[in-house]
């Protein structure tokens, strides 16, 4: 496996511009040649088919909701960064370079995080001309908050519903492009496989989620923008459709795996409430900025409250730990999520968690209330907090929030070169798909600017530049009629025969959530040896299980959402082992990824940078066989490997 | 919570559907409206008959695609309130709750509860956007819009693009989700340029997809969860008059 990163040489702040200058153009009347195939509607996915097609390509994009407007980012609550430095207060693409890479515990790429800082500035600006109605001040400017991680205000939003507009903005774009008859859209298809000639990705097997259908579709290259695999841990903070399959398919194919156990938990979210939850939801990091994070001091003022003998705010003040604040003076309620993340467990671990179950702690706006009054509290989280109410039953004007940690984001995906190339030629990765920016642990408000920057600014340059490599003569030569796509399609209509075939006495949803169970158990915010070989053995032997015993009701042929399911939840049982593999092999703790093995006396992770600076990519070798690990080594040069403190 | 639940169940387009009867026991008061299909879902499994389908993704009221009527109300009783966001605590112990999918021509039933709204794609695909080059744009400062335009646009913005609207209108009018959509674009300075050509071909498309007139019954506004005001539909016909006037002098093109 070739693991050429292919950074350009140079100054880190000329990396990108001179990497641009290098790169071979397509002459625009050859581009109406090429067709491109994105997988994906997201951010990612809808930014790149959008330039891609305005750029002349002809682009095919496939989701599987009804509409690309649905994908998955709509649902980012909190905002999107950008050096902007609007604010004054000292920003500059160096300083989120550099947050970005001391907040992923340096494990992330220089080149790649510094180009990101880089674009970062461009993409509010695109945003803004394609009418994202971003906060403003009075004066007409954009408005700027704070997010975790960060001592800046570079972070902008649109009311607590930043995805969706930024959504938009891009289906905006798209939505023009396929109007103008340049991309083509498949609502409601799933991708399945990827079909591979001469080494090179030249298309895909879908299904056509309606009819059942499964067709070919042949490209010039592919762009895999599929989002992450959060929901393996089946509880998440994820839509429900979000899925590994695409990914793990073009692994088995041939794609490295990257860092698959970089798993982000995020502090605040509503805990769960009972075994008939489906989904957990977030609430915005943003609410960081006026609520206190807080328990109670001792475990005997805890049981009170969950006996309900004693209410959050009839809890005097010496008896609230706020802990963030006590811990981390200087970044305070905004540490980073997986440090905020870990002493909420803490705090929980020691008898100190209130709600019910005993896995929850304060989110207090009673302060903020009291010096800003409640006017300006509903002016900037007014929706989160109906969100809450809506979902909880409680007033969180009157009584604090209750808060926990749930899986939210995952730094791993597929392998990609400088180019968001990945290990099969012609197969780029954009967006949470790929592994790229974000090390051990993902800043707030990164993941939004990350889709945008591979989508917009990124890959249609790279792609470009791929399909100038392989010359005019190339476009359009392979057609679905080439015998590696009837091979590719043969596999995927047997896997559904056989999914079909099983006739057993369990559902694929109830695979899913006793998969999920062990990955959080054993792969979750604590991890050691012990369990993971523990994990790894019941994940094999529930994959074989599932293989004996699924149920999958209704037909191939028409709608159905159990087929649907009980495929993905195939491909999370094969993932879900290569996730605890990994994180088996990493003995350090860093980011996300906390071995109780390896941490210091205070119980603050400890990283190993001697052995353990490299990406960790896996590749597939068969089904019956242990994957082999290739390793990334990572090159600081810019920002110093330095223990990451927020004290 | 025990609960009797009246669902409509349709195999496909071509086929008729009818309502089925199914009984319910054991629903968390914290539940949501979707989490007690699921469990409706996994008793049906168990039983090998085919669970119901229906369209939902983030279950955060947000990404628009979750779409049912409840007891005669699309997004069911709860004002302002997504089907994935409605919580069983709004349902009595021993209640029949009827569930039936989106009723409107230009939302053919596909399966069960899942409705075709692929119109709404094409309305936007007609004219709803800026035409803009990606990656050439000024500073975003360079353009100070005041913060009520500002949050007028978000007001409109807002819309998930769910349909409820639709179902509700005994018209099945789009105008709630078409004025939206183009006050959003029509209110911001840098939407203004192609105002009057964006309003037309919005306009047009939604006649062409077959949604019926607006008469302001309201109902639209009524189900609205993102409380879409009717403002909007105000100042899409004033868009549109005008338009209409220029496009007679002028061709707006
Ligand atoms: C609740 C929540 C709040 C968040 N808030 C923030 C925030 O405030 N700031 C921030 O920066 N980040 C936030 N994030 C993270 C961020 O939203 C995501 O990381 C990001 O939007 C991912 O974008 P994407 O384009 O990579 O993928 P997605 O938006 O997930 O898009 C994936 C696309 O791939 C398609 N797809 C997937 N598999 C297949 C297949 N097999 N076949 C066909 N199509 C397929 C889907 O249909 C979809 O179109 C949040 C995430 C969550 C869950
Ligand atoms: S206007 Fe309201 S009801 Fe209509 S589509 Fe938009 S959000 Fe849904
Ligand atoms: S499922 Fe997304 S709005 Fe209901």
């Amino acid at each position: 496996m070739n693991l050429d990163a292919k950074i350009p040489e140079g100054p880190i702040a000329e990396k990108w511009s001179s990497h641009k200058f290098k790169m071979k153009l397509v002459n625009p009347a050859n581009r109406r040649k090429y067709h491109v195939i994105v997988v994906g509607s997201g951010l990612a996915g809808g930014a790149a088919a959008a330039s891609l097609a305005e750029q002349g390509y002809n682009v095919s994009c496939f989701c599987y909701q009804d509409s690309p407007r649905r994908a998955h980012s709509i649902a980012a609550q909190g905002g999107i960064n950008a050096a902007k430095n609007y604010q004054n207060d000292g920003d500059s693409v160096y300083r989120l370079f550099y947050d970005t890479v001391k907040g992923g515990d340096y494990r992330a790429r220089e080149a790649n995080v510094y180009r990101l800082a880089e674009v970062s500035a461009d993409i509010i600006d695109q945003c803004v001309a394609s009418g994202v109605p971003f906060a403003r001040e009075y004066g007409g400017q954009l408005a700027n908050r704070s997010f975790g991680g960060a001592q800046v205000s570079r972070t902008f939003y649109a009311r607590g519903q930043t995805g969706q507009q930024l959504l938009l903005g891009a289906y905006a774009s798209l939505s023009r492009q396929i109007g103008l008859g340049k991309v083509k859209m498949y609502n409601r298809h799933e991708m399945l496989d990827v079909v591979k000639v001469d080494g090179h990705a030249k298309g895909i097997i879908v299904r056509n989620m309606v009819t059942g259908e499964i067709s070919r579709h042949a490209g010039d290259c592919v762009v895999l923008a599929t989002g992450g695999y959060g929901n393996v841990f089946f509880l998440s903070t994820n839509a429900q459709g979000c899925n590994v399959t695409a990914a793990y398919r073009a692994h088995k194919r041939g794609a490295g795996f990257a860092n698959p156990c970089y798993t982000q938990i995020h502090p605040t979210c509503i805990p769960v409430h009972g075994d008939q939850q489906s989904k957990l939801t977030l609430m915005s990091e943003s609410l960081r900025n006026d609520g206190r994070v807080w328990a109670p001091k001792s475990p005997e003022t805890a049981k009170k409250i969950r006996a309900g003998e004693l209410a959050a705010n009839d809890v005097p003040e010496d008896e609230r730990d706020y802990y963030l604040e006590r811990k981390y003076p200087s970044f305070g309620n905004l540490a980073p999520r997986d440090i905020s993340s870990r002493a909420a467990k803490e705090a929980c671990d020691e008898g100190r968690g209130i709600a019910s179950t005993g896995l929850g702690v304060y989110l207090d706006f009673r302060d903020a209330i009291k010096r800003d009054g409640q006017k300006a509290i509903e002016e900037r989280y007014g929706n989160l907090f109906e969100m809450y109410q809506c979902i909880t039953g409680d007033n969180p004007y009157e009584v604090p929030m209750m808060i926990f940690p749930a899986v939210h984001y995952t730094m791993g995906g597929l392998w990609v070169d400088y180019n968001l190339q990945s290990t099969i030629p012609g197969m780029f990765v954009g967006g949470e798909a790929n592994f790229s920016d974000h090390g051990a642990n993902r800043l707030g408000a990164s993941a939004l600017m990350q889709g945008l920057a591979d989508g917009y600014f990124v890959l249609p340059y790279t792609v470009g530049n791929y399909l100038g490599e392989q010359g005019v003569a190339a476009a359009g030569q392979v057609s679905t009629d080439h015998p590696a796509f009837a091979e590719v399609e043969a596999d995927v209509k047997a896997r559904i025969d056989k999914l079909m075939s099983i006739n057993g006495n369990e559902s694929p949803r109830s695979f899913h959530k006793r998969l999920g169970h062990i990955i959080w158990e054993k792969c979750g915010m604590a991890r050691s040896k012990e369990g993971l070989e523990e994990a790894i053995r019941e994940i094999q032997a529930l994959r074989k299980e599932f293989w004996e015993n699924v149920r999958v009701v209704g037909d191939a042929d028409g709608i159905n959402p159990e087929l649907e399911k009980a495929g993905r939840v195939a491909d999370f049982m094969e993932f879900g082992e290569l996730l605890c593999r990994d994180a088996l092999m990493r003995e350090e703790s860093c980011g996300g990824h906390f071995r109780v093995e390896h941490q210091t006396d205070d119980g603050e992770a400890m990283r190993n940078d001697e052995d353990f600076a490299f990406v960790g990519v896996w590749e597939y070798l068969g089904d019956d066989q242990e994957p082999k690990l290739h390793r990334e080594p990572l090159i600081y040069e810019n920002v110093k490997l330095a223990t990451r403190s927020y004290k | 919570m025990n609960l009797t639940l009246k669902v409509w169940r349709q195999k496909n387009g071509e086929t008729k559907g009818k309502f089925e009867e199914y009984p319910l026991s054991d629903v968390s008061e914290d539940s949501s409206f979707l989490e007690m299909l699921d469990i409706l879902n996994e008793q049906l499994v168990e039983q090998g008959q085919e669970p119901v389908a229906f369209d939902h993704d983030c279950r955060e009221g947000i990404c628009g695609m979750c779409s049912m009527t409840i007891n005669g109300i699309p997004h069911g009783p709860q004002r302002a309130t997504t089907a994935c966001q409605l919580h069983m605590r709004h349902f009595r112990d021993g209640q029949t709750i009827t569930i039936e999918p989106w009723r409107a021509k230009p939302f053919p039933v596909m399966k069960d509860l899942v409705v075709d709204r692929s119109p709404f794609d094409r309305i936007i695909q007609s004219g709803g956007f800026i035409t803009g080059r990606t990656g050439s744009a000024v500073d975003a400062n360079d353009m100070p819009i005041p913060k009520s335009t500002a949050d007028y646009a978000m007001d409109a913005a807002a819309c998930i693009g769910c349909g409820a609207c639709v179902a509700a209108c005994p018209n099945a009018s789009a105008m709630l989700f078409t004025a939206a959509k183009a006050s959003h674009m029509n209110s911001l300075p840098q939407g203004k340029a192609e105002k009057d050509r964006r309003t037309l071909a919005m306009v047009s498309t939604m006649d062409d997809e077959g949604f019926g007139g607006c008469t302001n019954i309201g109902e639209c506004e009524a189900v609205c969860p993102k409380q879409i005001s009717l403002d909007m539909i105000a100042h899409l016909n004033r868009d549109y008059a005008q338009a209409q006037v220029k496009n007679f002098f002028q061709t707006v093109s």
